[in-house]
């Protein structure tokens, strides 16, 4: 298990290298990500950084506040609690006492990052980018975009029928299977269906830039979902392997 | 685009050494290139056929045509490996992709010089200021030519 940090994804453009070759990116604003709580195999039964990221609403915040207040004022007084339900909790109660107690602002985005080990980190400390330095591999977790209700041709890669030629067999699933063994369709037979919109991660995508005063990462290549997504950036789980391969490539040769 | 995307392109944009030009201009493009450890630079001289995108990504299609074969050569025009980029002769054209030039040859693929009237060539030579376009006086050059 590696670190990641939470960030969003701004959009694509590109960069030239030293060499002047044209490199495509996609800028990422990373971090900073406070630690909100240390989970440890003792106490939680794995190991993990709860990250926060961004900052929550303002007045959900203090409409947050305001129930918690006055939820106690009516405890001592030992009456109702007067609170009006507002029509959309951006920011629980709950949420504001835990983000209180790791001394930092509500944030907007609460993860996970799973850790081998939890002791160089401990509540309350910012993560920035300048964990990931340029060169270096991560991997990016995102949402896909959501396609709606897509077609084999889109969903599966299926070949398209014939447009002319009065074939009228254009976009189609093909033959659900075979008729009298086994006489049914066969699980996991490739058809329409909802598509995208779902957990998304893109493995060993380069650093090219970091800049940790702004935040920002451009890592070579396309990220998962909109721009304005919520992407965590990962250090690459199978950098460390590839690395040795090549030694031993190296080697032999 | 947000605004960091384009502070990133910002520091990517050649500001320097770059000419006004057109689609129709000729143009010579100076590349850097590198063969194994040597490096030199090598001219590609054409006409320009096209420039598209804008902004970091822009581009420009140079065509020429040597020894009787059409050549093309698409550059990003903020692309570092080009050391130099010198106009070389402004061409009076119609169109904003000149793909026409690639069927024809010989006599039929010139393209007409862009003149202005007397008195405006001095504007010409001023660093960074685009040429001027009085119309109606390029129409009447043209017509004396």
């Amino acid at each position: 298990m590696t670190l990641a940090l939470i960030g969003t994804k701004l959009g694509m453009t590109h960069v030239f290298t030293d060499d002047g070759s044209m490199v495509p990116v996609t800028v990422i604003a990373c971090g900073p990500c406070p630690i909100l709580q240390v989970k440890t195999a003792q106490t939680d039964g794995y190991a993990a950084l709860q990250l926060g990221y961004g900052q929550a609403r303002e007045t959900a915040v203090k409409r947050a506040q305001h129930a918690h207040d006055e939820r106690r004022r009516a405890r001592e007084e030992n009456r109702k609690p007067r609170i009006q339900a507002p029509k959309q909790v951006l920011v629980t109660q709950a949420e504001l006492g835990h983000a209180r107690r790791a001394g930092v602002p509500v944030p907007q985005i609460i993860r996970e990052a799973r850790v081998d080990d939890t002791s160089p980190y401990s509540v309350g400390q910012v993560l920035t980018c300048d964990l990931f330095s340029p060169g270096e591999l991560v991997d990016v977790i995102g949402t896909s975009k959501g396609r709606g209700f897509a077609g084999p041709m889109k969903r599966h890669h299926s070949s398209r029928g014939p447009e002319t030629h009065g074939s009228n067999y254009h976009r189609r699933p093909g033959s659900g299977g075979a008729s009298a063994d086994p006489s049914r369709v066969r699980k996991g037979k490739k058809m329409a269906g909802r598509m995208g919109n779902e957990r998304t991660t893109v493995l060993n995508l380069q650093v090219v830039q970091t800049d940790p005063q702004k935040n920002i990462l451009l890592l070579r290549g396309a990220v998962p979902g909109f721009n304005g997504a919520i992407v965590m950036v990962r250090k690459s789980i199978h950098a460390a392997t590839r690395g040795v391969r090549k030694d031993q490539k190296r080697k032999a040769a | 685009m947000h605004a960091a995307v384009r502070e990133i392109e910002k520091t990517q944009i050649k500001r320097k050494g770059l000419p006004e030009f057109r689609v129709g201009d000729t143009v010579r493009v100076s590349l850097r290139i590198v063969e194994g450890k040597t490096e030199r630079v090598q001219d590609f001289e054409g006409v320009v056929i096209a420039r598209k995108g804008g902004g970091v990504r822009e581009m420009f299609t140079v065509r020429r045509v040597s020894y009787g074969i059409g050549m093309e050569r698409t550059f990003p025009l903020h692309s570092p490996r080009i050391t130099k980029l010198k106009l070389v002769r402004s061409g009076q054209v119609r169109r904003a992709k000149l793909y026409y030039l690639r069927d024809l040859r010989g006599k039929k693929a010139r393209i007409r010089e862009k003149r202005l009237a007397p008195g405006f060539e001095a504007l010409l030579d001023q660093p960074g200021d685009e040429a001027p376009e009085p119309a109606g006086e390029t129409v009447e050059a043209a017509k004396a030519e």
